[in-house]
């Protein structure tokens, strides 16, 4: 319930309420000032896009991060943070996207994980009959068609997911948060879910429902509730839950600001890709063009086979099939070598562990790639490599005191530019951006908008791939949608809007959809 | 050189001191000589060793790459009659393919630096003794190599050959590590090998030339070896002297991690180690307590490193809190973050 609401629901008192839940990360704010209760029995569905702060939130929830303020009050005890056991023995249980299960175990001990029932007093061996016989119960309640003993290895994914819910009953939780759950189950096991939380709800329990897919929200909520930028942007009451309204809560904003008329005047491809099929989707196989002086938007939900197909366009994954022509010429990717010989970069959404050397300073991260032009007979020049250093740090306006610090020290933007940097020095022909703003504070945000557009502008092909909606919508001059591995759909720029892209990514079909 | 190397230069200078207030007879030009000879001979192995450690690896068959190399090297030269360059040549291709083997296994057959250079100090050692049938492999009453030997174990103006060329060779690999491409992509690697291949780097190479460089210089170690001990039995000949160098760069500020360490510092490294070791000699510690000196030592000084890290941490994150309480909430960095 919201605070702008106020004595709706006086009768019931909340099991937990959230008040002004504050927390900022370097120069982003994840949560602004959230406020939500949530009472016994009821079923929230949280919605809002990627990077609107449901991940923080639930972190705060778990125990995981402490909020920079506002209170957290269970049962009536209020909290200025949660310990990961005061969330556990408040009866806050999670369902994770990615499970925490062990593969080596079987059902019963996953279930009973660090409380194993034990026998023989101090020797403390683990009773595993009484595991398994303890066990059953939980999994009849959930009406799971497996044994206690079966090995995880053996479960399906949905059948895992069974067993996180079984654990969580086991802890006595009074509160089930499901994490996008169904974002990987087919739609027969999706049924099987919603009739578990309505189960739930039937016992009492609360529920909090995150989910991109707005129709299992639309059965399975009693309420909504929506986050945008951080902040509860507003509620829906069982009766008011519709389609419509929750895509215009999340968007939240007129269409009209973002949209752009196509300046582009893309040429012929310099890259094709055709049949391409990766370790993610083995069975799919995706074709795709990118074209000088084009930005295309590479949509879809997190886990829709992008990155990985980012990964093999950039030769740094080995794809299982499939040819590249580059130049119209055929072009072998053995590594990432090959690809950035022939000016093709990419930008990995996993700046820290894949984009960046943390450790070492500003300007070897510049030059890394391209060490052997700032050299003589393989010795490195270091003047020249802090020339272009200094160069490319005016030119992207990366804020640090030298460029000799490490780039650990600087915050995501700045390293994000750093990232940038260092293809830049070099000549880019292609040039993929794997989520290029995440954790990026908003001007910085403007900055690296404005890069990509001008390097388009240079005869750059590019390929953007995002979960922001509002960016895909704003920086693409076309709009590749990708749905389980393969692409569903391209738009063009007349048919952007969130909702095309949001029905594709799930696999629904669009009225005003265009092939180009 | 670093912050670093220059404490354990100040430990070093230290620690002699002390000896020779206790002992004088450590300063005597004997005893500067003969130890200083012996931080040529390990230093050379050392240096190798360095490099696989860089890129977060590590080599075994360093002490059983010594013993095979002395009994192959003094068995051609002393009893099948193959003139010593030839000789030279033919262990240093040895040298090339086993790194190579090493670095094929570990980068394209994906096994673990540990597993595959511990299956190697096995293998080794078990050629070198049925080679010689464990007889120890010596040179005849009066054969001599006068060239051989005064360029691995004589002197030239009272400098130990071996110092000689553990200079040459550590001058070379300075500036191999610290000034050349390779060595940049060698950090890299050891830092963050995925970060390095998203750059471009091809680290699978890389990570192959370290244990090829590591196997050279290690046959290079051994000539001397063979040369300054004459008589070389392949049971014993070398046993742990992978140990001596891993210990050497830990001293020196590597991480077993990767990415760190200096040349100037594994060099020290092995310096102090001998000191240790004639330490143990002339203050009449009992001979058998060596090992637990040098441990003892290297326990303690990693530890105080350690400590000292994780202070410089804290003091820097109170400072960044500091100054988080005077700027803006929303656009404050986070624990030694620069804006």
């Amino acid at each position: 319930m919201l605070n702008t609401e106020p004595a709706a629901r006086l009768e019931t008192s909340p099991f937990l309420s959230l008040a002004n839940i504050r927390k900022s990360y370097p120069g982003v704010v994840a949560l602004s000032g959230f406020s939500a209760d949530v009472s016994p029995g009821e079923v929230i569905g949280l919605i809002g896009e990627n990077g609107a702060g449901k991940s923080t939130l639930m972190k705060v929830l778990g125990g995981i991060i402490a909020p920079d303020s506002g209170s957290i009050t269970i049962d009536g005890v209020s909290h200025d943070a949660l310990s990961v056991e005061n969330s556990i023995s408040a009866g806050i249980a999670f369902v994770h996207q990615e499970l925490s299960l062990f593969e080596n175990l079987d059902v019963a001990a996953n279930v009973f994980i660090g409380r194993e029932p034990s026998r023989f007093g101090w020797l403390k061996i683990i009773d595993r009959e009484k595991q398994r016989s303890m066990v059953t119960p939980f999994l009849a309640r959930i009406g799971a068609n497996f044994a206690p003993d079966a090995p995880l290895a053996n479960l399906s994914l949905a059948q895992r997911q069974m067993v996180e819910i079984a654990k969580a009953l086991a802890m006595r939780a009074r509160l089930v948060i499901f994490d996008e759950p169904t974002s990987s189950l087919p739609l027969s096991e999706t049924e099987k879910l919603l009739a578990i939380i309505a189960g739930l709800k039937a016992d009492g329990m609360s529920v909090i429902f995150i989910s991109h897919r707005l129709h299992e929200i639309e059965r399975a909520a009693d309420r909504v509730v929506a986050l945008r930028d951080g902040k509860l942007v507003g509620s829906l009451e069982r009766s008011e839950i519709t389609h419509d309204r929750m895509v215009r809560l999340m968007i939240g904003r007129d269409l009209g600001a973002q949209t752009r008329t196509a300046t582009s005047r893309p040429g012929k491809a310099v890259l094709k890709a055709r049949n391409v099929r990766t370790h993610a989707y083995p069975q799919r196989s995706v074709d795709i063009d990118l074209r000088p002086g084009e930005i295309l938007g590479l949509a879809g939900l997190v886990g829709a086979g992008r990155t990985e197909l980012a990964c093999a366009l950039f030769g740094v994954d080995k794809m299982l099939a499939g040819e590249i022509e580059f130049d119209g010429a055929p072009l072998k990717l053995g590594c990432a070598a090959d690809a950035v010989s022939k000016g093709i970069f990419l930008v990995p959404e996993d700046r820290k562990a894949k984009g960046l050397l943390l450790d070492m300073p500003i300007v070897e991260n510049i030059t890394l790639p391209d060490l052997k032009a700032y050299s003589s007979r393989t010795i490195m020049s270091g003047r020249r490599e802090a020339r272009v250093a200094e160069r490319q740090k005016s030119e992207l306006d990366i804020r640090a005191p030298s460029v000799t610090v490490a780039a650990k020290s600087l915050s995501g933007g700045n390293q994000q530019k750093i990232v940038l940097a260092k293809w830049l020095a070099m000549h880019p022909r292609v040039m993929i951006f794997d989520e290029p703003t995440r954790g990026v504070d908003v001007g910085a945000k403007a900055e690296i908008y404005w890069l990509m557009r001008r390097l388009a502008g240079s005869g750059v092909a590019i390929l953007m791939i995002s979960s922001d909606m509002e960016e895909v919508i704003g920086v693409s001059d076309r709009i590749a949608v990708m749905c389980e591995g393969a692409i569903v759909g391209i738009l063009d720029h007349k048919d952007f809007s969130e909702e095309n892209v949001l029905l594709l990514a799930v696999g629904a079909d669009i009225k005003t959809r265009t092939q180009s | 050189m670093n912050k670093k190397d220059f404490g354990l230069l100040v430990l070093i200078l230290a620690v002699g001191a002390v000896v020779a207030a206790l002992n004088p007879r450590f300063l005597l030009p004997i005893n500067i000589s003969n130890t200083s000879n012996l931080v040529g001979l390990f230093g050379l192995s050392a240096i190798g060793q360095a490099f696989v450690i860089i890129t977060g690896g590590i080599e075994l068959s360093v002490g059983s790459m010594i013993a095979l190399v002395g009994v192959l090297f003094v068995d051609f030269i002393a009893t099948r009659g193959v003139p010593w360059p030839v000789a030279l040549v033919l262990m240093l291709i040895l040298g090339v393919l086993v790194g190579l083997a090493h670095g094929l296994l570990i980068t394209k057959l994906k096994l673990q630096p540990f597993v595959v250079t511990l299956c190697g100090l096995l293998i080794y050692r078990g050629i070198a003794r049925f080679y010689t049938q464990d007889a120890t492999a010596g040179f005849g009453f009066g054969q001599d190599f006068p060239l051989l030997e005064q360029l691995t174990t004589g002197k030239f103006y009272g400098i130990p050959a071996s110092v000689i060329a553990l200079t040459v060779v550590a001058t070379i690999m300075w500036v191999v590590l610290h000034r050349s491409v390779f060595g940049r992509y060698l950090y890299a690697v050891g830092k963050n090998e995925e970060a390095a291949r998203y750059s471009g780097i091809r680290s699978d190479r890389i990570v192959i030339w370290s244990y090829v460089i590591c196997q050279v210089l290690t046959v290079l170690s051994a000539i001397f070896f063979a040369m300054y001990t004459r008589s070389i039995a392949p049971a014993s000949h070398g046993n742990f002297y992978e140990l001596y160098a891993i210990a050497a760069a830990v001293l020196g500020g590597f991480s077993l991690k990767g990415g760190e360490g200096s040349l100037i510092g594994v060099i020290l490294g092995v310096v102090l180690l001998q000191e240790l070791q004639n330490l143990v000699n002339l203050l009449g510690i009992p001979s058998s307590l060596n090992f637990a000196v040098m441990g003892g030592v290297i326990l303690v000084g990693v530890t105080l490193d350690q400590q000292w890290g994780q202070f410089r941490e804290r003091r820097l994150t109170k400072q960044a809190a500091q100054a988080m309480g005077s700027t803006d909430r929303n656009s404050v960095a986070a624990p030694g973050e620069v804006r």
